[in-house]
């Protein structure tokens, strides 16, 4: 199943390249990792988005808790949260592509953010569905580059993942 | 007063009380190594490779309450130390390598001898630091101690750029460090700790499994105590050896691949298992599902949260420290003042004699060739079971195992998690400086000991007069017995051809040789080796033993823990081992 972690980490050299070496050596999937510092300077953010059985899910956990950097790790799949992900995708817009592109981008409540006489860039936010059906939803022969940064994720209400 | 940062490596180490550093120099931490010139608080240790440095500082933990360290230049120096590092840390030992760099400026530069060594031992340490601030020097320094040997121990990298060892600045060793990031838990959850008390009081067929994290975690005492209080059969893990005394009557032996007969069938068919400090490893349960066909209530005792529920899920998983757990554990056992009920232990022990009466460690005695059992055995009586043992990988390990009876913990030093031959002369050097009044003696074969033989010349420098037990079977015995069993006897480069002469290499290096070839001289040979006139000096005993020796009770490939092949006067039939169904390999 797929599974959202969120993980508090010392903002230092080398903390990152632990937890990325941890799923590798360990032969975790990742489908996606974001990172950056937080409000407080010393700490860093991360959001994994990964796929296993309860049990691997639960050594990964673990095996994060265990490393000497890692402050927090919660799986925001325990309970209700929000995940946001954003992508700025480049398509050609010329001739009758160019009013369907707007279209398209409007309905997904994306913007333009860039536009030149032959393409346009969208800026799109939501969940890594959404993303997924804007894909879907255009002809794909007019993509010409997509950039997505990987889901970010937050619990609701008032839980909060702080040390 | 402002000192370099090499001086404040050699005061930090003072600080921690470090007697011994083994090491090797090299132009990164020339500096260092001055600064160990000028001063006389701890004593240097040269190797002769920097993989024996590690294995050494690694037994000197194992074999004391200390923490081993070890230092060594960057580049060779540094990936020749991994083999080391990455032993101590699949069996938990606490450990500091110090490691030098190139210059911060020449980071990432290719620059002479420059490894990327936090980025190498990464997957094999506990934690690793680089240090590129001389400010931050001491403080890290303090942290690796800190770090090694709390929690579930392990070792840790320091890497000092050369620069960081030339500048200057003033020196402050913290008393303390906390890291906010690391809390290692002491004390179990009272409410798990209370289910695992009610599990036991209800068991009908409890049985103690006890793991390194009981050697580690000193909790030999109340490992005893619940044993002995509550009438329990007992069985230690090859890196539980001697956690609960091999010569009692309630430990059941060694458990796993080649444990004892009654070891695993108690392991299988036991009711309520109490696994204290203990991985469930591949080599110990075999294959869980097998292992769990059989029902049965499982308590895990481990500080490490990610031990727990890896291989097995378990019922009542308790994190804390052994010893912690088990004091309360204990403290409520007599507040309850009841115990299992006595006619179904009575029943279960009943069941276990049965097993234990055949002996599944009895091999054939013989008059032509020295049975390596045979040599262990001697061994264990002329040293009075007191010895430290060290040893290698092979069969050779399994008989010291099976065949030396461990009454104390940190008394049997060997790589289990990743079996790395080599180990025992370097780890025994160790041990003996750690414990200088203690006979030390290194089980070997002639395969293993080859890959640090030169050690023989440091433990000439340093007078550490290690035994050097060989159990010369002239095979790579270990492998030879997968091949025997399991690829129809093709002995693939398992044979050891144009084999030294190991008596004139003991003698070159300034050491006693003995070869033995009669078993009746195994006996006199064992008693001059370890006789007053012998004491000061190394000996190398090179036993020719038997060649086609196996060792037995063997677990293979995907087989369980009741399927084991026994040794032939157990067998129903008298097949040769070569034709019996050895299960399937995977
Ligand atoms: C050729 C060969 C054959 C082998 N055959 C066998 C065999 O037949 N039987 C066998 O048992 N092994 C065998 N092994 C060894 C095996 O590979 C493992 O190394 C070993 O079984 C692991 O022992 P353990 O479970 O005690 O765990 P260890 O590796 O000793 O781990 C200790 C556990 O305790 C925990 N711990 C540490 N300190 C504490 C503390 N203070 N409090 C609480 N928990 C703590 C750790 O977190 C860890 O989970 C063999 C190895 C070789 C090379
Ligand atoms: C460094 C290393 N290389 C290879 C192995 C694989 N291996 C395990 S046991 C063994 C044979 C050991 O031979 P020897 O030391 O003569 O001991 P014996 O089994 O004959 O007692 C080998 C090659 C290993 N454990 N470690
Ligand atoms: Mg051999």
């Amino acid at each position: 199943m797929r599974h959202i972690l969120s993980i508090l980490l010392e903002n230092e050299a080398g903390a990152l390249s632990r937890v990325v070496g941890l799923f590798s050596a360990r032969a975790y999937n990742i489908d996606s990792l974001t990172v950056s510092t937080t409000e407080d300077r010393t700490l860093s953010r991360m959001t994994i988005v990964t796929h296993g059985s309860d049990d691997v899910i639960e050594q990964i956990t673990k095996q994060l808790n265990k490393l000497i950097e890692v402050v927090k790790v919660i799986d925001l799949n325990e309970s209700e949260h929000i995940e946001r992900e954003m992508m700025l995708i480049k398509v050609r817009a010329t001739g009758k592509d160019r009013e369907e592109m707007k279209r398209m981008a409007d309905i997904f409540r994306g913007r333009i953010i860039d536009v030149t006489e032959k393409t346009y860039t969208i800026e799109l936010t939501g969940t890594s569905d959404k993303l997924n059906a804007f894909i879907e939803a255009i002809d794909r022969t007019v993509i010409l580059e997509t950039v997505r940064t990987g889901a970010s994720g937050i619990g609701r209400g008032e839980r909060v993942l702080k040390i | 007063m402002q000192i370099s940062g090499a001086e404040i490596v050699v005061r930090c180490l003072q600080e921690e009380g470090v007697e011994f550093v083994f090491g090797y120099p090299g132009g990164a931490v020339l500096e260092i190594y001055d600064a160990i010139f000028k001063q006389s608080q701890f004593k240097h240790v040269l190797v002769r490779h920097e993989q024996a440095a590690v294995h050494a500082a690694d037994a000197y933990s194992r074999s004391s309450d200390k923490v081993g360290v070890a230092l060594v230049t960057s580049g060779p120096g540094a990936t020749n130390a991994v083999t080391g590092i990455a032993t101590a840390y699949m069996d938990s030992i606490p450990m500091v390598v110090l490691s030098g760099q190139v210059p911060t400026p020449a980071i990432g530069l290719d620059a002479f001898q420059e490894v990327d060594m936090v980025g190498i031992t990464r997957p094999c340490v506990k934690h690793n630091f680089l240090v590129k601030d001389i400010n931050e020097l001491a403080e890290t320094i303090k942290k690796a101690f800190y770090i090694a040997k709390t929690g579930r121990p392990g070792p840790v990298v320091v890497d000092i750029p050369k620069d960081v060892t030339q500048k200057l600045a003033e020196f402050h060793y913290p008393e303390s460090v906390s890291i906010r990031s690391y809390v290692p838990v002491l004390r179990g959850h009272p409410g798990q700790i209370r289910k695992a008390v009610n599990l036991l009081l209800e068991a009908k067929r409890p049985y103690v499994y006890v793991g390194g994290g009981a050697v580690q975690g000193a909790a030999e005492q109340e490992v005893t105590e619940l044993v002995r209080s509550l009438g329990l059969p007992c069985t230690n893990t090859l890196m539980g050896l001697g956690a609960y005394p091999g010569s009692d009557p309630q430990f059941l032996g060694m458990l796993g691949m080649h444990g004892t007969y009654e070891a695993n069938m108690a392991m299988q068919n036991c009711d309520v298992l109490i696994a204290v400090g203990a991985r469930f490893d591949d080599r110990v349960i075999s294959v869980p599902s097998h292992f769990l066909s059989k029902p049965k209530k499982i308590v895990h005792i481990d500080v490490d949260p990610s031990s727990i529920a890896k291989r097995v899920k378990v019922d009542v998983p308790i994190v804390g420290d052994v010893k912690y757990v088990l004091r309360d554990m204990l403290d409520q056992l007599k507040e309850s003042g009841k115990k299992p009920d006595p006619a179904a232990l009575a029943a279960w022990w009943k069941q276990i004699e049965e097993w234990r009466a055949p002996n599944s460690l009895l091999y054939a005695p013989s008059n032509e060739l020295i049975k390596p059992q045979y040599v262990v055995e001697k061994l264990y009586e002329i040293t009075g079971g007191d010895a430290i043992i060290t040893s290698d990988v092979g069969q050779h390990q399994m008989w010291a195992a099976q065949y030396y009876k461990f009454d104390r913990p940190k008394q049997w030093l060997n790589s289990g998690g990743l079996g790395t031959m080599g180990f025992g002369l370097p780890a025994a050097i160790g041990a003996q400086l750690a414990n200088p009044d203690k006979a030390v003696a290194c089980i070997t074969g002639e395969g293993s000991i080859q890959m640090n033989i030169q050690e023989l010349s440091t433990a000439k420098q340093y007078h550490t007069p290690v035994k050097v037990v060989s159990l010369n079977n002239r095979y790579l015995g270990m492998v030879r017995q997968w091949q025997e069993f399991f690829y129809g006897t093709r002995y693939s480069e398992s044979y050891m051809d144009a084999l030294p002469d190991f008596v004139k290499i003991a003698e070159a290096y300034g050491h006693v040789g003995f070869k033995i070839e009669n078993p009746a001289d195994v006996e006199p040979v064992l008693r001059e080796a370890f006789s007053p006139a012998l004491k000061e000096r190394l000996v190398f005993l090179d036993f020719r033993t038997d060649q086609s020796e196996n060792v037995f009770p063997m677990i293979g490939n995907g087989k369980g823990l009741d399927e084991m092949d026994l040794p032939p006067h157990m067998r129903k039939t008298d097949e040769p081992d070569a034709e019996r169904d050895y299960g399937n390999l995977c």
